[in-house]
């Protein structure tokens, strides 16, 4: 039969990924004075089933390559060998060479074939430095052994992918043949015999019903392996030789050993590929006496035959079974539910206002059918969601390495510590936020961890922290890079600016300050690195955050510490909202920054001069953001205590925000103002109501931040 | 009637590729993902063949041959070795727990059905 073994494929890179993570996040996380046998254990599992998947589907590279790591593996976890750093930086490259494979297997990139070759080389020497150690008279054996496996899965591979098995050139080859003829009934023999004579020019050299041996001489172009596959069935495995005579090959490595040798001493050039223990709890010669079966030979072959059709049947239902736990869908088809659900969210929201109308009393069951039709809505709505969530672990992950090369690189001792791996967030966002975070990371391991000598004077500990932290805050995730590092220095950026020619106002913040490093050609290292790059980075990565509906803070104290926050929508295409009225204009308000709403008497509301109005609320003053003078829209009364005020929480900021009137709670589908219009201050997005007009998204955050600038002035 | 056939590997790819070969030859496939799951679902279902992996987390492929020999139930029915190790020292691991035979890995789709049907038809 064809089993197509492509269709496993896709499973087999991924899981391989997967392994490979793995493997890489115990090495990082191996105590090299002190060796966990367990993480030795996991390291060497992760490579022993890469290495079986690899030679199952045919990727003979990554064979070879887990092959060699899975050696040095098996001898570190039993012990004969201690572990060394250089050896687990020398796995960690093996593991980015295989990664390298995978994705050249893949379609996408390959694996550099300098790296291979160093890789190879180094772990041959960690490897020969083993036997070199090991002064036993067995070196030999032990080297032959190794050889002779990797030769072997590579000829089963070729086995495989259909070529001639043993030999790429099928030369002609004698193989002598022993086997007992125990068991073997005469027309089994029979039967044997006339399928070798198939194969080649057969010789018999000992053929006897009394003697317990038979020697064969077979000259043929066919693989020791069909040869195996031939007699196998007939006699007993163990007790079974073939070996080549004459190898008419030129692969000096592929010469057998003296076929007259005892088969267990040295190991077949390409060992059997299975066999029964004769005795075994049902092994096949038992079941065979039992049956007492005329039809030994050609019992696997023919039902071989048979059952092409009753594969077709059940292709379908296996396919199906495979697998139980997860399927694998594109990101376009969970995309276009998303959209169709947002479609119908505004469908609902229409139906709603139009129901809204009628009398309640005679539509009794119409307006309960629309209650239920908007829970279920939601329900849809954030099932549908989640699908495209994804704990933040998927890109935190990548970090230990990223901090440990360079860490090393730079001289420093740097710890990580991530905090909230399980938090989710879209996948899109994931996708985009490894780049820039990535950037961070460097960037505070470069210029924000000291060298230890530095750190030592300042009173710290020799050895800094870079904290990855994430977590939900109201709509947004909030994701931070910290580090215990040098700090900011303020004036050193003041006069780094001022050299770049970039505009400073009097009397700027820290935090004003502290976002100069994002302008773009700026940098403050003194030495420009090879590794966080000339200052053109942090400008990207600040762009980059924009994009993707997020912004940026810097928190800093020269000589403590620099914190980066970066704060993200959850998801860009659904917000929950409360709608309100200024004039004759809608907006959306975010219902995460809402704390309350209130109508205040005219006793609270004071105007400070030239600045604007305050508003008293629980002892607090708070400024007041007038959206019809951000917006320009005539409202119906510019009195603040005619209306009402909302109170906007955002970045730890209090405002209160003016409008006429609230409209109602409702759940809206982000439709971006920037890509179908242009961007526009204070607005973050629109939405279509369900009366079909269009309502702008207020950017709640921005507005708060500004009504403090104005306030502070 | 169909004869079942429980799979242990912790390799996705591995189990699927030999559920999907066994199911296609008409067996019904059990999937398990390590020894510790394989013991469980070996004590729920009537099972006329074992092939399992050797080097597995949680509970290796020997201990769960010796586990299951112990077991009544399958104490004369065939378990088969898929192994990368085609070292004898292995084999003979195996043949101590109570292996009926092994299968090398790599193999094909080919080899595995000739082998099951070679133990159980």
């Amino acid at each position: 039969m064809s089993t197509d073994l492509e269709q496993f494929y896709e499973i087999f890179f991924e899981e391989s990924s997967e392994l490979l993570a793995e493997m890489e996040a115990c090495l990082l996380g191996l105590d090299v004075s002190s060796p966990d046998l367990e993480d030795l254990n996991a390291i060497f599992r992760a490579a022993h089933s890469i290495k079986g998947g690899a030679g199952t589907f045919g990727f003979t590279d990554m064979t070879e390559m887990t092959h060699m790591l899975e050696t040095l593996l098996d001898r570190l976890r039993k012990g004969e060998l201690e572990v060394r750093s250089e050896m687990v930086d020398a796995f960690l490259r093996a593991g980015d060479v295989i990664k390298g494979q995978l994705a050249g297997h893949r379609g996408d990139g390959a694996a550099d074939p300098v790296a291979t070759a160093a890789v190879c080389e180094e772990l041959r020497k960690f490897s020969e430095a083993i036997y070199a150690s090991n002064e036993t008279a067995d070196i030999t054996t032990v080297k032959i052994t190794d050889s002779a496996e990797v030769k072997s899965i590579t000829s089963e591979v070729n086995d495989a992918t259909g070529a001639a098995a043993l030999n790429v050139n099928p030369a002609l080859t004698v193989f002598s043949i022993a086997f007992s003829n125990e068991g073997v009934s005469p027309r089994a023999m029979d039967n044997l015999l006339s399928n070798l004579g198939g194969m080649g020019s057969l010789e018999k050299l000992i053929l006897s019903g009394d003697e317990q041996r038979s020697k064969l001489l077979l000259k043929t172009n066919s693989s020791e392996e069909d040869i195996w596959e031939a007699l196998a069935f007939v006699v007993d495995p163990a007790n079974l030789k073939i070996a080549a005579e004459i190898l008419m090959s030129t692969d000096a490595d592929t010469l057998t050993p003296d076929p007259t040798d005892e088969f267990e001493a040295v190991p077949s050039l390409s060992g059997p590929p299975y066999g029964f223990f004769p005795g075994a709890p049902a092994a096949p010669n038992d079941i065979e006496n039992i049956e007492n079966s005329a039809a030994t030979t050609g019992s696997g072959r023919q039902v071989t035959s048979s059952h092409p059709v009753a594969q077709q049947k059940d292709d379908k239902a296996a396919a199906t079974a495979a697998e139980t736990s997860s399927i694998r869908v594109s990101i376009d088809k969970v995309d276009q539910m998303i959209n169709l659900v947002g479609e119908l969210v505004i469908t609902q929201a229409m139906l709603a206002q139009t129901a809204s109308q009628v009398d309640p009393v005679i539509y009794e069951r119409l307006l309960s059918g629309m209650n239920q039709l908007e829970r279920n809505t939601r329900d849809l709505q954030e099932s549908v969601m989640s699908i495209r969530m994804m704990p933040i672990s998927f890109v935190f992950s990548r970090y230990p390495r990223v901090v440990r090369d360079l860490a090393a690189k730079l001289n420093k001792q740097v710890e990580l510590k991530t905090v909230g791996e399980n938090t989710e967030l879209d996948k899109g966002l994931i996708e985009k936020i490894a780049d820039p975070l990535t950037h961070l990371v460097r960037n505070s391991l470069d210029h924000g961890i000291e060298i230890p000598e530095k750190r030592i004077v300042a009173g710290k500990s020799a050895k800094g922290t870079i904290t990855l932290r994430a977590f939900h805050q109201g709509g947004s995730i909030v994701i931070e890079v910290c580090d215990d590092g040098a700090g900011l220095n303020r004036e050193k950026i003041l006069a780094k600016a001022k050299e770049r020619g970039i505009s400073l106002l009097d009397g700027m913040s820290d935090q004003e300050v502290w976002m100069l490093i994002f302008e773009a050609g700026f940098s403050t290292a003194e030495v420009i690195t090879d590794v966080s790059g000339r200052g053109v980075g942090m400008d990207v990565v600040k762009r980059n955050i924009q994009s993707m509906g997020g912004r940026i803070e810097i928190d800093s104290a020269f000589g403590v510490g620099t914190r980066i926050s970066i704060r993200l929508p959850l998801t860009l295409a659904i917000l929950d909202g409360l709608s309100v009225a200024v004039g004759d204009q809608m907006f959306i308000v975010p219902l995460t920054y809402i704390i309350e709403s209130l109508q205040p008497t005219a006793s609270d509301i004071k105007t400070v001069s030239g600045h604007g109005c305050v508003v008293q609320v629980r002892g607090e003053y708070l400024p007041v953001i007038a959206l019809h003078e951000i917006f320009n829209l005539r409202p119906h009364s510019t009195e603040i205590h005619n209306g009402i005020l909302v109170i906007l929480e955002a970045e730890g900021h209090k405002a209160a925000m003016f409008v006429d009137a609230l409209i109602g709670q409702h759940q809206v589908v982000i439709k971006s103002l920037e890509s179908n219009y242009r961007r526009v201050q204070g607005v973050s997005g629109a939405t279509i109501m369900g009366d079909g007009k269009v309502a702008l998204i207020l950017d709640t955050a921005a507005l708060v931040m500004a009504s403090q600038k104005e306030s502070v002035k | 009637m169909t004869k079942t056939i429980l799979a242990v590997d912790d390799s996705a790819s591995m189990r699927q590729m030999v559920a999907f070969t066994l199911k296609g030859a008409g067996y019904e496939v059990i999937e398990a993902v390590d020894g510790q799951d394989a013991l469980d679902k070996a004590n729920h279902y009537k099972v006329n063949l074992v092939l399992t992996d050797i080097n597995m987390p949680r509970m290796d492929g020997l201990k769960l041959l010796e586990m299951l020999r112990q077991l009544a139930d399958y104490k004369s029915i065939p378990i088969l070795m898929l192994t990368t190790e085609s070292s004898n020292d292995i084999k003979a691991q195996g043949k101590a727990a109570g292996a009926t035979g092994w299968l090398v890995k790599p193999f094909d789709p080919k080899r595995l059905l000739e082998v099951v049907h070679k133990v159980i038809g």
